[in-house]
């Protein structure tokens, strides 16, 4: 059999052996048609015959697009997103549409209507959320390549639960026509991929100006992130947020970051403590603004143009509430109901209007830092990853787990996440921030460290 | 009724762009399958993105322009939330605070007295789908529902609580119609181009919205229904429930709509998928584009061709109108175009219902007049060619001819006139007894004659010389 | 302030989504610790601060009033789940 179409058959087999679950939907067939055409010639590209894996948020021609819930079941979307689209153009070999949690809303991919994904470097612990599929497949080695989406954190945080390299481009980077929103001021589709290398490649396929986004910027357009991949640390300046270590980080993740900035420090790089003083309101002020954006981005859910539609008709707002209560998860509709509550009459001002302004300070801390250094690095995750079931009673304690990621998402910065050591036997990732449009700087960060380090791992036999 | 209270909401359709609001689907709505004109982006698919259309952004400032009002120096769109099943994405795009334009003025002319009502606010917002039910809308068991309609641009014309009467109303949305069709940027004759929603009060009372209103004389007639309504609530000491009522056009009646108890919250906040606009600076640009308005040109007709305050407002009521006199004009006395346009082919006009983008052509008119002024053809007869034109179109060369509408020589007229004198000598005693009615009696007799031929004028000169022989 | 069950009723009817008893209270419960574990944004000055709706801080993005594709009926309708004669059919209003 030929190179290519016989290497997706191998990726084929082993996901459908695989004990991940991974995937919602696997696009086999789409994928060695691909790959035969690479094989012939006649398909060309950047990523051509490489396996990618795409986030089942992300809308995908006449393939089910579920966004993990019940109720898209069966939707099929009549286009692609934009960046399925350049995906396609380049000759990616799509294999199929990763699990997460419903709607993106989670840090675990537990709240999936297609049941949990497995973290191959222990089957018993969440891979992260909300791309856990996209994490554990591109560390199970059930995927070249694959794509996420990341509102507060959802590509870094399965990136450093997996042990592999996750990027949240700066916002406006990448397209979000196709990508069915979660908390659209707050998201941006992130690569993820076993090496910086891979990351900085399919950044490059997927960045740059679309006219059918409003919000997306030209700054990308001609841009070659894979130039970024160069091993130099000298005169760079790495700042280290204070606020981002200390009680509630797990020691072993924090000696295995700072370890990282020793590292790069030894390479050439100089480090100094900054502060990013409203790091402690973050939290708060993703979720009220997260929740309000999700509770109007899902309205459109109602099984009257697409998906489930279930029982007999009523008058419209019975038959509306009852498909809505079936088909959303309890988490989706924790978020709904808070995004709701906060927008209504009286609690506008208090709330969203708060939220935006504590915005404007965080995005400040990040803009003031920056004039002294040119990364931060920080943990990622507080913690390595936990038990399957562990925190599904306690939605504020699952929240907090975000604490490290948000910051991000609310200030529009770019960051990448990175293996760089072990919580036993659990990959623990740091995360290198840039300042808007920085992503050559990040990239060449990570790049350097990871030439450097040894944790570029798999998890085992899979 | 001067206890009356009365502010609208107007919504018309900018149907004169090419596309949608925030797609590229066809802004053609007429003769449509359900559901051919719509994309993603309408039909709310999840993962799709609004993209302002810039045009329609112009527009909006032109009209806020044209109704005097300032224009915002940032303005953002907003989401409106709530479900309904017209509603793809269960919001709708529109704009809540820095709308487009605001703090305006239009007067309105109410029997001879000139009335400034206030402009609140004009803003842009997208139409939703239409619903369509099986029976009435209290009784259809189910909808049917078609997007065509999503995404369709509008401009929402708010006024303050000014007018005073369902006439008043009607007379305004005639005049805000007419701007905007001498903008160009909106053809009124199309369906569903302008809807009404009003907010009526009697002077201490409740203010019920009234919703659906679709059509001109629908103005007039639904605030009528509900002002009385709400009097005869008064005057059996009724209080009336502040509510949203909707507007049954075939019952003419205004009904409430038992859907939700409780009053609706639209959660407002910025649309994040549109980034916000600074336009002040398109100001002078557009400014110097307006077209002639219809008080400005009603003015100059006046000076440029003469005609009456009466004749000037009849033609500048709708811009059809105006163009085709002014094209009538170039070529004819313009008084006389003026009385033939306006009184004639304006009254023919009305009287089959019909717009004069339908009538014949301004060439065919000047023909018809030239005939007239060179005494070929009388006025009837003149009148005889304008309505055949409009009922079975043709050329009027060829209709004069056909149904024989040359007017007839004085001789043969003379001939006419001396046979009736001869034929009548009861109608001329009468006549010279004092019975003044005998004379058009006479008249008539010689019409008859001459089937109509005649000129009138000239029987009239011609009875008189030879009455006054004999 | 508290958020009772009753608001809860309040805010799944605004929300259209349908709740039993039993989701009632628990959604309570749990809506009053996240509404409690928010209130630390109240300690908060930002009397002086514009928020940020847009991040990026572009303006004045635009598209010609061009005419593209439209989806022709059946993909339009593909998804639909109960259609008749090109219609999307719906429950009734009332």
């Amino acid at each position: 059999m030929p190179l290519y179409e016989e290497s997706v058959h191998k990726t084929l087999d082993r996901i459908r052996r695989s004990k991940l679950n991974a995937f919602i939907t696997i696009t086999g067939e789409d994928a060695i048609r691909t790959a035969r055409g690479v094989d012939d010639g006649a398909v060309k590209g950047r990523l051509a015959g490489m396996t990618v894996a795409v986030k089942d948020c992300i809308t995908t021609r006449d393939v089910p697009t579920t966004c993990g819930s019940k109720i898209l079941s069966g939707y099929v979307p009549p286009f692609d997103a934009e960046v399925v689209a350049r995906l396609k153009k380049e000759g990616a070999a799509i294999v199929g549409k990763t699990n997460m949690d419903e709607f993106a809303m989670g840090t675990t991919t537990e709240s999936s209507y297609y049941g949990p994904t497995k973290n191959p470097w222990d089957l018993t612990r969440v891979p992260g959320g909300s791309s856990g599929g996209s994490g554990a497949a591109v560390a199970g080695l059930e995927c070249r390549m694959a794509l996420g989406t990341d509102t507060g954190g959802s590509v870094r945080c399965p990136a450093s639960f997996c042990g592999v390299v996750g990027i949240k481009p700066t916002y406006g980077l990448v397209s979000r026509y196709g990508v069915i929103a979660y908390a659209n001021s707050l998201e941006q589709v992130g690569p993820m991929a076993r090496n910086v290398s891979d990351a900085a490649l399919l950044l490059d396929v997927i960045s740059g100006h679309d006219p059918k986004d409003s919000t997306s910027v030209g700054e990308a357009d001609g841009a070659h992130y894979t130039d970024h991949l160069v091993e130099n640390a000298r005169g760079l300046t790495i700042g280290v947020p204070k606020e981002y270590f200390g009680e509630g980080t797990d020691k072993r993740v924090e000696d295995a970051v700072w370890n990282a900035i020793m590292k790069l420090n030894k390479l050439g790089a100089d480090y100094r403590e900054v502060s990013l003083p409203h790091t402690k309101y973050a939290l708060s002020a993703y979720y009220i603004i997260a929740m309000c954006e999700a509770s109007s981005n899902l309205a459109r859910f109602d099984g009257l143009r697409y998906g489930l539609r279930t029982g007999k008709d009523e008058n419209w707002h019975t038959t509306f509430s009852r498909i809505r209560a079936e088909g959303f998860g309890e988490e989706v509709k924790r978020r709904i109901m808070l995004g709701t509550y906060a927008l209504s009459e009286g609690y506008y001002g208090k709330y969203y209007l708060k939220a935006l302004k504590v915005r404007t300070l965080i995005k400040r801390d990040f803009e003031r830092a920056f004039k002294d250094v040119d990364v931060l690095a920080a943990p990622t995750m507080p913690f390595p990853a936990f038990r399957l079931g562990e925190r599904m009673d306690d939605p504020l304690s699952m929240y907090m787990a975000d604490v490290d990621t948000v910051p991000v998402n609310l200030a529009g910065v770019p960051s990448v996440s990175v293996p760089c050591g072990f919580a036993g036997k659990l990959p623990v990732g740091v995360q290198f921030i840039g300042g808007f449009f920085d992503e050559p700087k990040i990239i060449r960060t990570a790049y350097t460290f990871e030439l450097n380090t040894d944790f570029q791992k798999l998890p085992g036999e899979f | 009724m001067s206890d009356v209270i009365i502010g609208l909401e107007v919504h018309c359709q900018l149907n004169k762009l090419n596309s949608k609001l925030f797609c590229g689907c066809s802004t053609r709505q007429q003769g449509l399958e359900p559901n051919v004109m719509t994309c993603p982006v309408c039909l709310g698919l999840p993962g799709a993105l609004p993209v302002i259309n810039k045009k329609a952004v112009e527009y909006a400032i032109m009209v806020g322009l044209a109704l005097k009002c300032k224009v915002a120096e940032h303005t953002q769109f907003y989401r409106k939330n709530y479900y309904y099943p017209d509603l793809p994405r269960g919001f709708q795009i529109t704009q809540y605070d820095y709308p487009i334009a605001s703090e305006g003025v239009l007067t309105v002319d109410t029997d001879g007295e000139e009335r400034t009502v206030r402009i609140r606010r004009v803003h842009m917002e997208e139409d939703p789908g239409r619903l369509v039910h099986q029976g009435s809308i209290e009784t259809s068991k189910f909808v049917l529902v078609d997007y065509n309609r999503s995404g369709m641009p509008l401009i929402e014309v708010v006024t303050e609580p000014d007018l005073r009467s369902p006439k008043e109303a009607r007379r305004f949305i005639n005049k805000l119609r007419n701007i905007l069709e001498y903008l160009d940027v909106f053809d009124g004759s199309l369906e569903g181009a302008l809807r009404v929603d009003a907010n009526v009060s009697l002077k201490g009372g409740s203010r019920v919205e009234i919703k659906n209103i679709s059509s001109y004389k629908g103005v007039e007639r639904a605030l009528l229904f509900e002002i009385s309504r709400q009097h005869s609530m008064k005057r059996r000491g009724v209080k009336v429930i502040q509510e949203t009522r909707h507007y049954d056009d075939e019952r003419n009646c205004t009904i409430t709509l038992r859907t939700k108890e409780q009053a609706e919250e639209y959660r407002y906040y910025p649309e994040p998928d549109l980034v916000p606009l600074s336009v002040k600076g398109w100001e002078p640009r557009l400014r110097a584009s307006l077209p002639e308005l219809p008080d400005a040109k009603r003015e100059r007709f006046k000076v440029q061709y003469g005609v009456s305050d009466n004749h000037a407002r009849v033609m500048t009521a709708e811009i059809r109108v105006a163009n085709y006199y002014e094209r009538v004009a170039e070529k004819c006395e313009p008084r006389m175009a003026a009385t033939w346009v306006a009184d004639c082919l304006k009254g023919e006009l009305n009287y089959r219902d019909r717009d004069v983008k339908d009538a014949f052509p301004p060439g065919k008119m000047i023909y018809i007049l030239e005939q007239l002024k060179s005494g070929a053809i009388t006025d009837k007869g003149a009148v005889e060619v304008i309505r055949t034109l409009l009922d079975e179109d043709g050329d009027p060369k060829v209709i004069i001819l056909a149904k024989n509408l040359a007017k007839v020589e004085t001789n043969i007229t003379k001939v006419a006139v001396a046979q009736v004198l001869k034929e009548n000598e009861t109608a001329i005693r009468d006549l010279r007894a004092g019975k003044i009615q005998a004379f058009n009696f006479l008249v008539g007799k010689v019409m008859e004659k001459t089937s109509g031929r005649a000129d009138p004028t000239e029987v009239n000169l011609l009875l008189r010389e030879l009455l006054e022989c004999t | 302030m508290a958020i009772s069950v009753k608001d809860v009723q309040h805010i799944a009817s605004l929300a259209c989504i349908d709740l039993d008893a039993e989701q009632q209270e628990r959604f309570a419960k749990q809506f009053n610790s996240i509404m409690e574990y928010f209130k630390e944004l109240d300690g908060l000055n930002t009397d002086d601060v514009e928020p940020t709706y847009h991040v990026i801080g572009l303006n004045n993005v635009f598209r010609e009033d061009a005419v593209g594709e439209s989806l022709p009926q059946e993909e339009a309708l593909r998804n639909v789940p109960k259609q008749d004669k090109g219609y999307v059919k719906g429950p009734r209003i009332v």
